[in-house]
């Protein structure tokens, strides 16, 4: 007659497998629903223009655009990626050069460019901001202000690789 | 004091129509838009007061002024009236011709524009309606149905586009204005819908 002995360390073994992958297979099942790319809005590339220079600053500032880059599916943050900002401010037009800027996002996936105050042009106060450097999908946004007087506005990318 | 109430009356007719014009002229917004985009929002303002005269010219409620001649200024309104939604679409055009064509494709991402195009179609239609009357050759009930259906598109669609604008119309003047125009409105259909009944008796 065997008698199964189940030890500590056995149980502990088994028991910890079974934690290890059912834990895995949430993660894996987590990835596969994913977090959703972000989807462009409607009118967000209106008076876009490509390859506007990586500023400091765009104009006089005093506006903070804030957001931040992930990743579809894992939602990790993507550093170094290019976002362009756009919008009718104080300082020019949408359709403006000098209203155009670009910047970088951080380690963290954060990115952060000062510009002038944005007015409300054709009835909203409102900013357009651009994901469109070709290793993920393009995006455009065009976020409204939830009231004209605010000093800053956010937006946020979860972009698609091609 | 017949003279007293032909004078209370027009001057607030002319009280309606110009502080709203007289307010949006103090927007601080003007400040950071060019000639072309400012004419563009006034056009706009001019065309909502010419939808207050409409209604009043029709409904024979300013003394003073024969049912003949208020129909004949009611028709150099309405061309005035084309001419103001011409130059609103066709200088907002110039300042922004993506947003101008989102908004006639009934895509853009602004609720206000596509009743803003809704109103716009129906003043082009009216104005068809009223330039071929005597070639389409209907009765005049029919046409008179027709063209107080298209009003209404006219007044609902102008009147929502204004509100629902964060523009250099200042607010209060504004509500006022478009309340004004849809009082306007309703009553002069009502009246004329009383006269049709009692002709058709």
């Amino acid at each position: 007659m065997t008698i199964t002995r189940l030890s500590r360390r056995s149980l502990l073994t088994a028991g910890g497998s079974l934690v290890a992958s059912s834990v895995c297979g949430l993660l894996v099942s987590a990835r596969a629903e994913g977090l959703a790319p972000t989807r462009s809005m409607p009118g967000g590339s209106n008076n876009y223009r490509p390859g506007a220079p990586i500023v400091q600053r765009i104009g006089g500032g005093g506006f903070w655009m804030t957001g931040t880059v992930r990743r579809a599916g894992d939602g990790s943050p993507l550093p170094g990626q290019r976002i362009q900002i756009w919008a009718h401010t104080t300082e020019g037009y949408e359709p403006d050069p000098k209203s155009h800027g670009a910047t970088l996002t951080d380690s963290n996936g954060v990115f952060r460019l000062e510009m002038p105050q944005i007015i409300p042009a054709f009835g909203q106060a409102h900013g357009h901001l651009a994901y469109d450097s070709g290793e993920f999908q393009a995006v455009f946004l065009r976020p409204v202000m939830s009231s004209s007087k605010n000093t800053s506005l956010e937006a946020h990318f979860v972009l698609q690789p091609v | 004091m017949r003279l007293a109430r032909v004078a209370l009356v027009w001057s607030a007719l002319a009280t309606a129509v110009v502080v709203p014009i007289a307010a949006a002229a103090t927007s601080p917004l003007l400040a950071w838009r060019d000639p072309v985009y400012i004419s563009a929002g006034f056009a706009g303002v001019v065309a909502l007061g010419l939808l207050l005269v409409q209604p009043l010219l029709m409904g024979g409620y300013l003394p003073e002024l024969s049912a003949h001649r208020g129909r004949c200024i009611h028709r150099w309104i309405g061309v005035l009236l084309v001419v103001a939604v011409v130059a609103h679409v066709g200088a907002l055009w110039l300042t922004s011709p993506p947003d101008v064509i989102d908004a006639l494709l009934f895509a853009s991402p602004t609720p206000f524009s596509a009743w803003g195009v809704i109103a716009m179609w129906a003043v082009f239609a009216t104005a068809l309606l009223a330039a071929l009357r005597r070639q389409l050759r209907v009765r005049l009930r029919s046409w008179r149905a027709g063209h107080m259906v298209l009003a209404v598109f006219i007044v609902v669609g102008s009147v929502i586009h204004t509100i629902l604008i964060e523009g250099t119309m200042e607010t209060m003047s504004k509500v006022a204005l478009c309340a004004l125009v849809i009082a306007a409105t309703v009553k002069v259909i009502a009246d004329l819908r009383g006269w049709a009944k009692r002709w058709s008796r």
